[in-house]
């Protein structure tokens, strides 16, 4: 049984008392005295020059201050790319310069062109209405495809091409993989469009910049997931910042799903023109602006093909994607469909030959970067549809297939280049067969015809990489930064504890679990505890929470720094119980002489630490705080299995989601509430996926899903009520925690088996549909039975 | 926004003289205080309908008809039209709680959305718009998307609902917004069947007349069988083609038809 309050209870999560009656503290709470306001005139269309930008009139109105143009920033350096990918032959990635104000042309719509910083919002948009553009529209490039063709209209002039890369892995395996699948008895190919996303986290992104100048320290407050990563990239790349001399606070942030990693011009923009200004300058970001500056998601062209034997084995697997980048490099573009998507390949299973080849690819439009699961969900995807035609075709059972190829020994190296440590595959779908109740389909399948209803089961596995590491593995993959974490555990003299950490939370829940596990190594009540996180003058220089990887890697520090803390203590303990170090025994929160009811309460020995009249100050300094870093030995593979029913309206295409099931494997569990939370919200992002989302753009570059009008984001009636599970847990063998990590889980595992669901309805009522792309809209739908897919 | 000048009248009086001038009216907001927000509209003064106690609630008339004053909001609507329960079911499923605590009749029926709900209603229930100036009938009222027989500054003071024998309205949602991607309203009354479609047409709301004359002689869903909506002129966006949206027509209408009561 858990502990109360330790590790594998399910402890409410104390943060959502503060959020839940308002007195959270974002971004947008914070007002700094005699501050300005910023507003951004964007572009308005995808893919213009520059010709000149008059700005007389605005800068006469009233309440503004000063408008910047990109002129302004000619001397500041370009907004950076964190991940520089390696092409098939051996040449660097193409990486333009991202200006923080445009500058020459306009690449894609909601590109900043004027900065006007005013007294009011009201001010400085008035004078955004009275600044003179001439801008000369070119002919935009927006389809992926079209946009690599010899001719094709360049996003930047100064690179040969469209083409940011052209990436083979492992480019050693392609003559290999080329003669499986030509030899092979069965091929299984599939063309598909991973639809374009915008991650709308509830709290739009806003930034304020302030500068002292007393002793010339710039703060930047920031809607950001990763407080220390800004840090590096804007002080360092862009605005030429020493670390001392620049503190970035990312206090709370109401959701970041990836589109708060990157460094964005407008957090530039503000420090920048706080200390040119000589004051603070703050931007909050419209919903509208947020779905044009906003880094996106997804948006991938992939055609793949799997290769069987006669037995129904997997030979060989191949898959060509077009990338979209967007106008611009956001921070961690490159490595997506690369190193987050390549990688995964094998999935689940033994497949012994793959070779990948993705072409990132410029276009006029909003850049693309990480959005929950990134490049994972876009594997999962193509993977997880491929073997589910495979078995249609074939005419076997989907999970009979899928079992047969499964991986089923540890450690498993796979022909992508990573190294599965632990999983059971077969574990997680039993346990699915059993949630899912998968044996009463059939019956209720005829329960829905007998209403009018097409039902479908569909379902699949996913394999994911959390914790991306180690530091020196990733560097030689193109990564400009490391990726371990760090933590600082502070215990105060009477025994309460602060640890401060890398990780920041923005949902997940850190302010409760992180505490449960120290409260359960010292064996103290979690209420003793806090964490603190979001400001880099108050933690440790940690990379962030991104990529499912707090608890394993900044967790990981955390265990370590508090390992250290309890030998120190031990020392103190046994200098006050006048035995040695080694006999000394600590159990909740008591220390003993092993063998003796001699005993010592943690709060005596935190308190001897900041007291030491008695203590060994020959032997050990006085005080018990902590700092350790953490870099991995290896990304941790959660896995799973989901099945999906759906109910489809023959008369409308409609599809409703009648049960969901997620079996996971996410190793040790430090609070299955929070799991089930995690799980809960990213199978409704990948139901949204699904069913729902698309941000579609036409011909021209106009986003036609600009707002809550068009842009359908899943609400509570369009999921069902999951049936989530995490009782198989094979535990990471390379973290101290055994933590594997589950924040992306259920939006890289829930839209295959979503898809799968509706063609299994389709099919089943004889409408022959091999595929159809996301979002499975009832007009979509409708069309593939009356029309053809 | 740009910035503006409120006034809020408590007399029907008052807020027609004070839109006489340059002046918009405001009811519940909820299509207007967006449009300003994104500064689509510049009005100068807006003149609030929210005070004045004579445009609000719901009443019958002693001809039967069940009587809505032009600032009653959907809620109330929801609640209150009791007499009429196909228009108070109706009410309840316009777009959230928020906006069904704001939103009114008279504004919706003011901006004539060519997605929205209350079209349909009134004009398969052939209500009479009440303004400060006259009575509009509402196969005179509805004259394509955004557009109404109503002239500059004036107000929809009451909308008169005759209560029909059965009636149904069914909105298959755009997924996005939520409004309807097609609605169909069907009423039968004594003398003939009605049948109003909102969501579908690039002319705004419609009466798709072969349908009212087939349930007219049988009002069953199977009356409509053999009859078919032409997709010319239907809207085509992301969330459905021309094609589509005719066939909803159909479909909605056997669903209004069924579930009528
Ligand atoms: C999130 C959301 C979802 C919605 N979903 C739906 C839906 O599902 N179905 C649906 O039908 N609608 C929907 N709506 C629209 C909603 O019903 C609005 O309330 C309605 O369209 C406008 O009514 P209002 O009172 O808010 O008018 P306002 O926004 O105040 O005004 C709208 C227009 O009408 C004019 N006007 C207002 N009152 C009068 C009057 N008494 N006389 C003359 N002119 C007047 C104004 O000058 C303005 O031009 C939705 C709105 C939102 C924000």
């Amino acid at each position: 049984m858990p502990k109360d309050g330790g590790i594998g209870a399910a402890t409410p999560r104390r943060e959502d008392v503060r959020f839940l009656t308002g007195n959270g503290k974002y971004t947008d709470d914070i007002n700094v005295r005699g501050q300005a306001y910023v507003h951004f005139l964007r572009s308005d269309i995808a893919h213009a020059k520059i010709n000149g930008i008059d700005t007389s009139e605005a800068e006469k109105m009233d309440g503004v201050i000063r408008v910047f143009t990109g002129a302004d920033f000619e001397a500041v350096g370009s907004i950076p790319c964190g991940w520089q990918v390696t092409d098939r032959h051996g040449e660097a990635m193409q990486e333009p310069r991202h200006p923080v104000l445009a500058h020459g042309k306009v690449r894609h719509v909601g590109d900043p062109i004027c900065a006007i910083v005013a007294e009011t919002y009201e001010a400085a948009r008035d004078a955004a209405e009275a600044i003179d553009l001439d801008l000369e529209e070119l002919p935009a490039v927006v389809d992926m495809k079209e946009a690599v063709k010899d001719g094709a209209p360049k996003v930047h002039d100064e690179l040969t091409s469209n083409l940011c890369y052209d990436w083979g892995f492992v480019e050693d395996n392609r003559a290999a993989v080329d003669e499986a699948i030509k030899n092979a008895h069965h091929v299984t190919t599939l063309e598909l469009v991973n639809n374009r996303l915008v991650a709308n986290p509830m709290e739009p992104r806003v930034a304020v910049g302030d500068y002292d100048r007393s002793d010339e320290e710039h703060t930047l407050y920031t809607t950001s997931q990763n407080p220390h990563v800004i840090r590096l990239l804007m002080g360092a790349f862009v605005l030429g910042i020493p670390e001392h001399k620049l503190r970035v606070v990312a206090p709370d942030v109401g959701g970041g799903f990836g589109t708060k990693i990157f460094h964005y011009a407008e957090e530039a923009f503000v420090t920048f023109a706080a200390k040119e200004l000589n004051r603070p300058v703050k931007w909050t970001a419209s919903r509208s602006e947020a779905f044009m500056s906003d880094a996106h998601g997804r948006d991938h062209i992939t055609k793949i093909e799997l290769a069987l034997d006669k037995d129904n084995n997997f030979t060989a697997l191949r898959t060509e994607t077009y990338a979209n980048m967007g106008a611009y490099l956001s921070t961690f573009a490159p490595s997506v469909p690369t190193w987050l998507h390549g990688t995964l390949m094998a999935g689940n299973y033994k497949t012994p030959l793959i070779y990948v080849n993705v072409k990132a690819v410029f276009t006029n439009t909003v850049p693309v970067d990480a959005y929950r699961g990134a490049g994972r969900p876009e594997a999962t995807f193509q993977l997880e549809r491929v073997v589910d035609k495979a078995a249609r075709e074939l005419g076997v059972d989907p999970i009979a297939l899928r079992r047969q190829n499964f991986i089923t020994e540890f450690p498993y190296a796979t022909p992508v280049a990573v190294e599965y440590d632990t999983g059971d595959y077969n574990a997680t779908m039993d346990k699915l067969t059993e949630i899912a109740d998968l044996s009463g389909f059939e019956a209720r399948r005829k329960e829905s015809e007998a209403r009018g209803k097409l039902r479908g089961l569909g379902l699949n596995c996913y394999i994911e990489a959390c914790g991306i590491a180690p530091s020196n593995l990733v560097g030689q993959l193109g990564a400009r930064a490391g990726l371990y974490d760090a933590a600082t555990v502070r215990v105060n003299a009477t025994g309460s504890i602060s640890v401060m950490v890398g990780a920041h939370s923005h949902g997940q829940g850190h302010e409760t679990a992180f505490p449960q596990v120290v409260a359960d190594m010292i064996g103290i009540d979690a209420s003793q505890i806090d964490i603190v996180h979001g400001d880099t003058a108050r933690t440790p220089f940690g990379m962030g929470t991104y990529g499912s990887r707090s608890l394993a890697v900044c967790g990981s520090a955390m265990v370590k720094a508090t390992e250290k803390i309890i030998n120190k203590a031990k020392k103190i303990a046994a200098h006050l119980l006048e035995a040695s170090d080694e006999d000394i025994e600590l159990a909740d929160g008591q220390f003993t002489v092993a063998g003796t009811d001699k005993s010592v309460a943690w709060g005596d020995v935190t308190l001897a630490a900041y007291v030491p009249h008695n203590y060994p100050l020959e032997d050990i300094e006085p005080g018990l705080e902590e700092t350790a870093f953490y870099d991995p030995a290896n990304f941790t593979y959660p896995s799973g299995a989901y099945a999906c029913e759906v109910e489809v309206d023959p008369d409308t295409g409609k599809v409703t989601i009648e049960r969901f099931a997620a079996a996971d494997d996410f190793g040790n569990i430090i609070n299955p509430m929070i799991v089930s939370g995690q799980v809960h919200g990213g199978l409704a992002q990948g139901i949204g996926q699904a069913l729902l989302e698309n941000c579609a753009y036409d011909e021209d570059g106009q986003i036609l899903s600009a707002s809550y009008m068009d842009y359908a984001m899943p609400r509570a009636d369009d999921v069902p009520f999951y049936s989530v599970d995490h009782s198989c847990q094979t535990p990471c063998t390379h973290n101290p925690l055994g933590v594997k990590g589950c924040g992306e889980a259920g939006a890289i595992g829930s839209p295959p088996s979503v898809v799968n669901a509706v063609l299994d309805a389709l099919n089943a009522a004889g409408h022959d549909v091999p595929h159809l792309d996301m979002p499975l809209t009832p007009s979509k739908v409708w069309d593939a039975m009356n029309k053809g897919a | 926004m740009y910035a503006f000048d409120i006034e809020r009248p408590t007399t029907i009086a008052d807020a027609a003289k004070a839109l006489s001038g340059e002046a918009q009216a405001l009811g519940g907001g909820q299509t207007l205080i967006p449009t300003l927000k994104a500064r689509l509209a510049d009005p100068g003064t807006l003149v609030s309908l929210s005070g004045i106690s004579e445009m609000q609630g719901v009443c019958m008339s002693d001809a039967g008809e069940v009587c809505i004053g032009g600032g009653t909001t959907h809620a109330t609507v929801a609640a209150e039209a009791t007499a009429y329960p196909a228009l108070a079911e109706t009410a309840s499923h316009i777009g959230d709680p928020a906006v069904r605590n704001r939103g009114t009749i008279g504004g919706s029926l003011a901006n004539n959305d060519p997605s929205a709900c209350y079209p349909a209603a009134a004009l398969a229930s052939g209500a009479t718009i009440i303004t400060n100036a006259r009575e509009i009938a509402a196969d005179d009222y509805f004259q394509g998307m955004f557009t109404t027989a109503l002239d500059e500054g004036e107000i929809i003071t009451e909308v008169r609902f005759p209560v029909p024998e059965k009636a149904n309205y069914q909105k298959f949602v755009q997924p996005a917004s939520r409004f309807a991607l097609v609605g169909v309203y069907v009423a039968k009354y004594a003398d003939g069947v009605r049948v109003a479609v909102t969501g579908a047409s690039e002319e705004g709301v419609f009466r798709w007349t072969e349908a009212e004359a087939a349930l007219t002689s049988n009002f069953s869903a199977e009356a409509l069988d053999g009859l078919s909506v032409s997709a010319d002129g239907m809207i085509g966006d992301l969330h459905g083609s021309a094609d589509y949206r005719a066939h909803l027509v159909k479909v909605m209408t056997g669903r209004a038809v069924s579930a009528a009561a």
